[in-house]
């Protein structure tokens, strides 16, 4: 974990107030693991960083998606290729290691830190295709599935094309039915759940639907994490901004999470 | 780089820089500890502690502001008997560790003051201050009497420096600072945040799960500045001027305006290690200035 100066590649809105950050950061993505997030400096004139999930390291290169909801992110999306950013990271824990086929589940900007973890399961299915084995997992792993949810097709379109080349099938859901099923991810997952055997289920999104995903995979005995989003001051655990309540007590989101266990958050 | 210029001596503490990180905003001190060489700072305040663990406050903890932010953490922390056991034995030599305490009552200061009459502890900070509780805190800042109370009572039970935090919402803070000097304060320490509060404009809803909170960050230096100055007056004692500081420049007026020393606080959170670059600054200010030490600057504003 470290202060990082880089250079913006892109920043591009990919959808109605969202933007795709794109920056050349090799040390951190080298470091980054799926899940972990980072804070980022919008400019001296503002008192506070921004955290966002990583949602790719691959090429050297960090990206981000962040939506823009306020003087921060709109400073932000004004920002062009080939300015400078400062950002602290790699924050937080990140998803646990683990093979076998493993479900997605994401709403709205929860997608971004899944992609990373999509990413990372093709990185490591094709690692063990080619005989390098990336990491001493349990299960030989395999590329994920992703099911997705989002208020209209405008919003998952491009998160579907995100997600195509690392995920096996994608299964879709809009709040309008524009695209794919109508309703929400927790109306489609137990006929996701009926028709493949997943190692987990990792969710990150609006907590009400979180909360249903991992009463779901409760009731199916599947392994579940889920990934919090907080507003956060410090990033590093001292602040206790964005404190949450666990079986285990008080837990930091920044520092003790963003990742945790379902069955100690729900 | 040479920091003997910046050396000094604050209530018996031996200082390597007069810096502080502020409480609240810093943890215990470790959780920096990859950005900040602890050791170089005069001393950490370490994040508040009360006699039971408290969990702090529901919902939204804290909103940017211009040139600030506001907060109503709500003083969670593990408690006395865990800070001792668990989490004192593990910083306490790594850096100066001042222990802000908060108490229900009057002898709960003095309960956590002896407490922590421990190796370990370089000093006492009381915080009857807080602005995001309904059980203390600023019940005491606000009350020149019991102000008094309070550090009476933590100063018969320990033998630590102690530091006494003072509250910017009073009409005048230099009746309290002058009634804790009374009671035997050893040195004051201002301002905490001043308190504030957010609207939703578009849901109506008030941000903060507190309703109010305590504004800190750039916004209150000049607030923070006129309250030392004004309290340098007024007291004998040394003052650890707080309050919007990010830049070895804001830390000066400080020192100008009577500070014996500075803590940081809501900077920490933008630039984890900003103590070390203002430490840096402020040495390079004092030898622009011809001075030697950084006790010459101390109070030296002019009118």
């Amino acid at each position: 974990m470290k202060i990082f100066d880089v250079e913006i590649l892109s920043n591009d809105a990919v959808a109605a107030n969202i933007f795709r950050l794109i920056l050349d950061a090799p040390e951190l993505a080298a470091q980054a693991k799926a899940g972990q997030f980072v804070q980022v400096k919008i400019s001296d004139e503002f008192t506070l960083r921004r955290p966002f999930g990583i949602a790719s390291t691959a090429g050297g290169k960090v990206k981000i998606f962040y939506r823009q909801v306020g003087r921060g992110t709109e400073f932000l999306s004004r920002q062009r290729s080939g300015e400078r950013l400062n950002i602290l990271g790699a924050l937080g824990n990140g998803y646990t290691a683990r093979g076998g086929k493993v479900l997605l589940v994401g709403g709205g900007m929860g997608l971004a830190p899944l992609l990373c973890a999509a990413e990372t399961a093709m990185r490591n299915a094709q690692c063990v295709m080619r005989n390098e084995n990336p990491c001493p997992l349990s299960l030989v792993p395999c590329p994920s599935d992703v099911l997705m949810g989002g208020r209209n097709a405008g919003e998952v379109d491009f998160w579907q094309a995100e997600f195509r080349p690392f995920a096996e099938e994608i299964f879709l859901t809009t709040d309008d039915g524009s695209v794919g099923k109508y309703g929400f991810v927790t109306d489609a997952l137990p006929d996701v759940l009926a028709k493949k055997n997943y190692a987990a289920i990792l969710t990150c999104g609006p907590e009400v639907m979180m909360r249903g995903v991992a009463k779901l995979a409760a009731e199916k005995n599947i392994p579940c994490e889920v990934s919090f989003e907080k507003r956060m001051a410090c990033g590093l655990g001292a602040c206790l901004s964005c404190s949450i309540d666990t079986v285990n007590g008080r837990r930091k989101v920044c520092k003790d999470g963003p990742v945790f266990d379902a069955k100690e958050v729900f | 780089m040479d920091n003997s210029c910046l050396q000094t001596e604050l209530c018996g503490l031996k200082l390597n820089t007069p810096i502080f990180a502020a409480s609240g905003t810093f943890g215990f001190g470790e959780e920096f500890a990859d950005f900040v060489d602890l050791k170089r700072l005069g001393g950490v305040m370490v994040k508040c502690i009360t006699l039971k663990p408290r969990r702090g406050n529901d919902g939204v903890r804290i909103t940017e502001t211009p040139s600030g932010m506001l907060n109503a953490i709500g003083l969670e922390n593990p408690g006395i008997e865990t800070f001792l056991l668990k989490i004192l034995p593990r910083i306490k030599d790594k850096m100066n560790v001042i222990v802000n305490v908060s108490g229900s009552s009057v002898e709960d200061y003095g309960t956590l003051a002896k407490m922590l009459d421990v190796d370990g502890v370089a000093a006492i900070e009381l915080n009857i201050s807080c602005p995001n509780v309904k059980d203390g805190g600023i019940i005491f800042g606000t009350d020149e009497r019991q102000a008094a109370a309070v550090t009476a009572a933590a100063k018969r039970s320990t033998s630590k420096p102690v530091i006494v935090k003072l509250s910017p919402n009073v009409t005048d803070i230099t009746a309290i600072a002058r009634a804790v000097e009374s009671a035997g304060a050893d040195c004051l320490s201002l301002i905490n945040t001043l308190m504030g509060m957010e609207i939703n404009v578009d849901t109506w809803r008030v941000t903060l799960g507190n309703k109010t909170g305590g504004l800190s960050g750039g916004a209150i230096k000049p607030v923070a500045v006129r309250m030392v100055w004004q309290t340098a007056q007024a007291v004998n004692i040394p003052i650890i001027g707080t309050g919007g500081i990010r830049s070895a420049q804001d830390a000066a007026e400080f020192f100008l305006a009577g500070a014996a020393a500075v803590a940081v606080g809501t900077a920490n959170f933008a630039e984890p290690s900003i103590t070390m670059k203002i430490a840096d600054d402020l040495a390079a200010y004092l030898r622009g200035h011809g001075l030697k030490n950084i006790r010459e600057l101390v109070g030296k504003a002019k009118s």
